[in-house]
């Protein structure tokens, strides 16, 4: 039996990681009811768990089109605290500047995934070096202008972290949203059938005519486009942006960490945005469930380092090849 | 091995003269003694990644066995030297588990090790701040900060060597000398230039990568007690270690995904980067800004080492 | 456009050449691949190119296909000069190439892999519906729709199966010119057959058909014009119906064919069994029985997905055996992976030494020692006792020294470093598959002489070969292979009609000499 379900084109399928959702989801279930305080089954909890999601799982999403494309993006975490400060800077609390700092910041998003993009495909520089690299340049950037928190972000920008529509809280539409759009541009685009096929063969596809440099940067403009929501985000919810918030949340190893739980194969062509999303659920559930469970924070940790390993072991363990 | 003088000496040695003239007390003994000592945790630590560099991996754990080496140590020995010797044999053996587990989960599991190790980073860092329940306790007596902090005094013509720097070159030496001229260097090169040769060559692959593995988390292992001697104990001493010895090791010629590299390389790589900061430290940069710059050079060397293999 | 000019008269058809490509040079480090090459094709030809592996002849395709970029050398199309950077824009001048190695994504389906980067859109999205449609009628127009749906995933379709996929993927671009870089290699006669009606009928819609094989029956069955490359030169282009196979040979390889090969085992140089299968199968092979004595060279025939290779690689422990048994020495073994077999002293040569037999980034010296450190403890000195230049001597290595990475030597000098790490362990069971595949004709002689000398050192050899003229000339036995089995044996010297018959399963059997 192969590690990934043999799917019809056009339909993404579920991929094998909604399982170990479905696993995560009954054990943290069985767990709090037997052990823990208050109700896991609740809305409220269920909300929470997705709300908790958002910030992650937007930029997982991005994070999920480079790894597809054979490559990896560990700059996001900068960018988004980048985006966070800089959408802060901007608005000053005006509702007015609102258009302005995003217009800023999605053009910061762009250029460094354009810069990415071409320091891998054109420098040829290995990804992870390069991202590495642009992600330490745009934080020392960023922490010698700012040492704070600077500015605020305009109170009706709040809604995208605190508002609801209708029973739902809107950061969830949001990430609904761009799963979806994730979605979309993976499976039924010609763009992401080139992503697949340049991250699965990059020779094959260059001999299918593919113009795989194009695909790549495409791929990482968008991680860096998604990493600048998750830093809109971010912002909208603590009301300002401080240059150590994208760090904090290590987003750029839970990105990819979360992008790998869900099934897509580190090595590229494999996977989608669907498993991302599994996999950034799965980690919201043991949180919650660690939480309920009044264990702290630290033993979530624990636990969360060998999900990963366990999650990429059970679609890799058949492999005959070795790996490094 | 290439018999020719790698660029990133001749860089090393620019920065060193640069230095030199806007502070002649590096140029000293005493000086430059300062200078390796704060320079060893990184370099040994460069050291250690390389070996699994040139078989193709990564070891993202490091940073985070440091920490837990610091947090560790500081937990057990709780400031009574008679604990000290044991419980470094302890963080050893830590240490070792840890490189075997790592290894063992990439070549059976066939799990990438950037990811093993990204889930050990996780784990081990988690584990440590569990222990110590999130903020440092405990204290390292001074038998064992003697490593990371004191100098052996009376040596002929250094009058004073930090024993940091002693560990430093010890390191140097035996890992210089397991890469480059024992079997099992040799065919860790082979295993990351063509890992499917090497297996039909009959190198045994899980073993080779195992020991590797081993290699890099004993060499964390050290940089933690060096570290946790020359700063005391703190709950990040080890955040970012890990990307620092991947950039040693690549400025210091070694290719990502394996089947180059030298030893003295990684080294001169990760004493390049500490005096590049110190540098820019002279210069008036401020920190961030440091880093920043760190940035540009591992992206500028890794794109001339690709340009130039390009043109060959 | 030229359909109409497809007169029934061979060597006649087309007008001006659709495409031409004048005096093409093309170096690669260590090897001038191609030297001062021309060639044509005209639209509603079929124009082959033949030639000893390493001619040139993959180089010259992937060439006009935008894949390397020549050295020296013009592209003409309908006259005008072009210029390829990148496949794209071959593809985009009407250019289809099916290349040699096969060239699909394993984890996408059928229909995916055919239009990849063309899928048909609706509203901006991809119409997965019409990309169904689209494929069912390309598979259909070539016959193979009952096997392959469009939605199989490529890995899970035979290799013959994949071959037509490529074949589809070629089509579906409706070109001007289209590039066959030996499409049959993978196929049975049935398919072959198939194949055969295809080419032909593209060819009567005025598609300009470059056919590259080496397989005559073919060649003369379809071609309107033959082109013989040898060592990088073009030797000449000759109308098919004007020379027979043994002027084409004569063309190839400059010489009468069996000066090609070192002489077969004398009585005297056979001794005791080395390597012996009973029963021996898996889950693609059944029921293995074989013997290998040492000083002879048993040859492996089969088509590819025959078990041909399957069968070394179980036996080295790759894929290993799950049944019978394996006698090394007269030992009774079990070999469950390629450690166990070196350490039997067993050794593996494969044509992929790119991929399976070097580490390129290394000098000469650390490939050739490798099985050796394999073999010692791993904290051992690097450098033992073993004089290196003493192995690479053996072997006649051409290198500029042995601290010359290997990425650099020409391909027949990278097989010898392979050789020569398995005599560095005195490692006295070789398996070779296609050891001289991809390198030019001189190299390939002296590999040939090698392995020859190597037999009569009194190791024991098994050669499986895709190049029936190299099976023939070098074996003192050959066995032929279909669906997993040894369907036949024959004696030194059999003909290629001989083994056909069985490697298609026509016949069961075989005879003695």
């Amino acid at each position: 039996m192969s590690g990934y379900v043999i799917r019809k084109p056009g339909r993404a399928g579920l991929p094998p990681a909604f399982l170990f959702l479905a696993g995560a989801f009954v054990a943290a279930w069985v767990l709090v009811s037997l052990f823990g305080r208050g109700q896991f089954l609740s809305a409220a909890n269920i909300s929470n768990i997705f709300v908790r999601s958002v910030a992650l799982g937007i930029v997982a999403v991005g994070q999920s089109f480079a790894i597809l494309g054979g490559s990896i993006d560990l700059s996001v975490a900068h960018l988004i605290s980048v985006t966070a400060v800089m959408a802060s800077f901007i608005m000053q609390g005006d509702p007015a500047n609102i258009a302005r700092a995003i217009v800023v910041v999605a053009a910061i998003g762009l250029g460094v995934g354009l810069l990415n993009g071409l320091i891998i495909t054109k420098l040829r520089v290995n990804a992870l070096i390069a991202t590495l690299g642009t992600g330490l340049f745009m934080q020392g950037l960023l922490s010698t202008s700012f040492q704070n928190f600077a500015g605020a972000v305009a109170p009706e920008f709040e809604v995208l972290a605190y508002g609801t529509w209708g029973p739902v809280p809107i950061p969830v539409v949001v990430l609904l949203g761009v799963v979806a759009l994730g979605a979309l541009v993976m499976h039924r685009t010609r763009f992401g059938a080139r992503l697949y096929a340049v991250g699965g063969h990059a020779e094959v596809a260059r001999l299918s005519g593919l113009r795989t440099d194009r695909v790549l940067i495409g791929a990482h403009i968008i991680a860096s486009l998604s990493a600048v929501l998750t830093g809109l985000f971010i912002a909208a919810r603590l009301g300002a942006g401080a240059p150590w918030v994208g760090q904090d949340g290590v987003y750029d190893l839970e990105s990819i960490a979360a992008v790998v739980v869900g099934g897509t194969a580190l090595a590229g062509g494999r996977g989608g945005v669907l498993g991302t999303l599994a996999g950034v659920l799965i980690f919201s559930i043991m949180d919650s469930m660690f939480n309920q469970l009044g264990t702290g924070a630290f033993l979530k940790q624990v636990f969360r380092g060998f999900i990963i390993i366990a999650a990429v072991a059970s679609y890799s363990v058949r492999s005959r090849e070795e790996v490094g | 091995m290439v018999r020719r003088v790698p660029p990133i000496f001749v860089v090393l040695l620019a920065i060193c003269v640069w230095i030199s003239l806007l502070n002649p007390r590096f140029a000293t003994v005493p000086g430059f003694m300062s200078f390796l000592m704060r320079a060893a945790p990184a370099a040994i630590l460069a050291a250690g990644q390389l070996f699994v560099i040139v078989a193709g991996g990564f070891d993202l754990s490091v940073g985070s066995l440091i920490t837990l080496v610091v947090l560790g140590s500081s937990m057990l020995i709780d400031g009574d030297p008679a604990n000290t010797a044991w419980v470094i044999a302890v963080m050893f053996l830590i240490g070792i588990a840890v490189g075997v587990f790592n290894g063992a989960v990439t070549s059976w599991l066939k799990v990438p090790s950037f990811i093993t190790t990204l889930g050990m980073l996780v784990t081990l860092k988690g584990f440590a701040l569990l222990w110590t329940g999130g903020a440092p306790r405990g204290f390292l007596p001074n038998n064992f900060r003697v490593f990371g902090r004191n100098r052996l005094t009376g040596v002929p013509l250094l009058d004073e060597v930090p024993y940091a720097v002693i560990i430093l070159l010890v390191v140097a030496v035996v890992a210089t000398y397991l890469l480059h001229r024992t079997g099992w260097g040799k065919q860790l090169i082979a295993l990351g230039d063509n890992p499917r040769a090497a297996r039909l060559s009959g190198v045994p692959t899980a073993k080779v990568r195992i020991l590797a593995f081993v290699a890099s988390a004993t060499s964390a292992v050290i940089a933690g007690i060096l570290l946790g001697g020359f700063s005391g104990v703190s709950t990040n001493v080890g955040d970012g270690q890990e990307l620092g010895a991947i950039s040693a090791a690549v400025l210091g010629g070694a290719k990502l995904l394996g089947g180059r590299g030298t030893m003295p390389g990684a080294i001169a790589g990760a004493l390049t980067l500490q005096a590049l900061f110190t540098l820019l430290n002279l210069l008036g940069w401020p920190k961030p800004l440091r880093d920043g710059l760190q940035g540009v050079i591992i992206i500028g060397a890794v794109a001339y080492t690709a340009w130039r293999e390009r043109r060959s | 456009m030229a359909a109409n000019s497809a007169s029934p008269r061979q060597g006649q058809r087309g007008g001006q050449p659709i495409l031409e490509m004048r005096g093409i040079t093309k170096r690669f480090p260590g090897v001038v691949a191609l030297d001062g090459v021309s060639f044509d094709v005209r639209a509603g030809e079929v124009h082959a190119l033949v030639g000893e592996n390493g001619a040139g002849k993959s180089t010259l395709m992937k060439i006009l296909g935008g894949a390397y970029a020549p050295d020296e050398g013009t592209l003409l199309l309908d006259g005008r000069p072009v210029s390829f950077s990148h496949p794209w824009e071959a593809q985009r001048q009407g250019i289809s190439i099916i290349y040699q190695e096969f060239n699909l994504l394993p984890y996408r389906t059928v229909a995916e892999n055919i239009f990849l980067g063309r899928e048909p859109l609706r509203r901006g999205l991809v119409d997965y519906g019409r990309l169904h449609r689209d494929t069912a009628h390309l598979l259909a127009r070539l016959g193979v729709e009952q096997w392959i749906e469009p939605d199989t995933l490529v890995k899970d379709l035979p290799v013959a199966h994949q071959q037509m996929v490529e074949i589809a993927k070629a089509l579906s671009f409706s070109s001007k010119v289209l590039v066959m870089d030996e499409p049959t290699a993978a196929l049975t006669d049935r398919e072959v057959d198939l194949l055969m009606g295809l080419v032909r009928q593209l060819r009567d819609e005025g598609l300009a058909i470059v056919y590259i094989s080496h397989r005559f029956k073919e060649i003369f069955a379809i071609a309107d014009r033959i082109t013989v490359l040898k060592d990088g030169r073009k030797v000449g282009t000759v109308d098919a119906s004007e020379v027979t196979p043994d002027d084409l040979i004569r063309m190839m390889i400059g010489r009468p064919l069996d000066a090609f090969y070192p002489e077969y085992a004398r009585p005297e140089d056979i001794g005791s069994p080395l390597l012996e299968l009973a029963g021996a199968g898996n889950d693609v092979l059944d029921d293995i029985n074989l013997t290998v004595r040492a000083g002879e060279i048993v040859g492996v025939a089969g088509l590819q997905g025959s078990g041909r290779t399957e069968l070394l690689r179980a036996i080295f422990g790759i894929q290993p055996f799950t049944r019978g048994t394996m006698r090394v020495r007269g030992q009774e073994v079990r070999v469950r992976s390629p450690l166990e077999a070196v350490r039997l002293r067993m050794g593996f040569l494969t044509e992929n030494r790119k991929e399976e037999g070097l580490a390129l980034l290394q000098p000469v010296r650390d490939n050739t020692l490798l099985v050796h450190r394999a073999l010692r403890p791993l904290l051992a000195r690097a450098d033992g006792v073993l004089s290196v230049a003493q192995l690479t001597g053996r072997v006649d290595l051409r290198a500029a020294g042995l601290h010359q990475e290997v990425q650099y030597l020409s391909g027949g000098n990278q097989q010898k470093v392979v050789l020569a790490k398995w005599l560095a362990v005195d490692a006295d069971v070789l398996l070779f598959s296609d050891p001289t595949r991809g390198i030019d004709v001189n190299a390939k002689a002296g590999i040939h002489r090698l392995i020859r000398s190597l037999a009569r050192s009194g190791k024991a050899i098994l050669m499986a070969s895709s190049d029936l003229p190299e099976v023939i000339g070098m074996s003192d036995r050959i066995l032929v292979m279909w669906d997993g089995r040894i369907y036949g044996e024959l004696p030194a010297g059999a003909t290629e009609a001989e083994i056909m018959a069985l490697a298609t399963g026509q016949r069961k059997g075989g005879r003695s000499a």
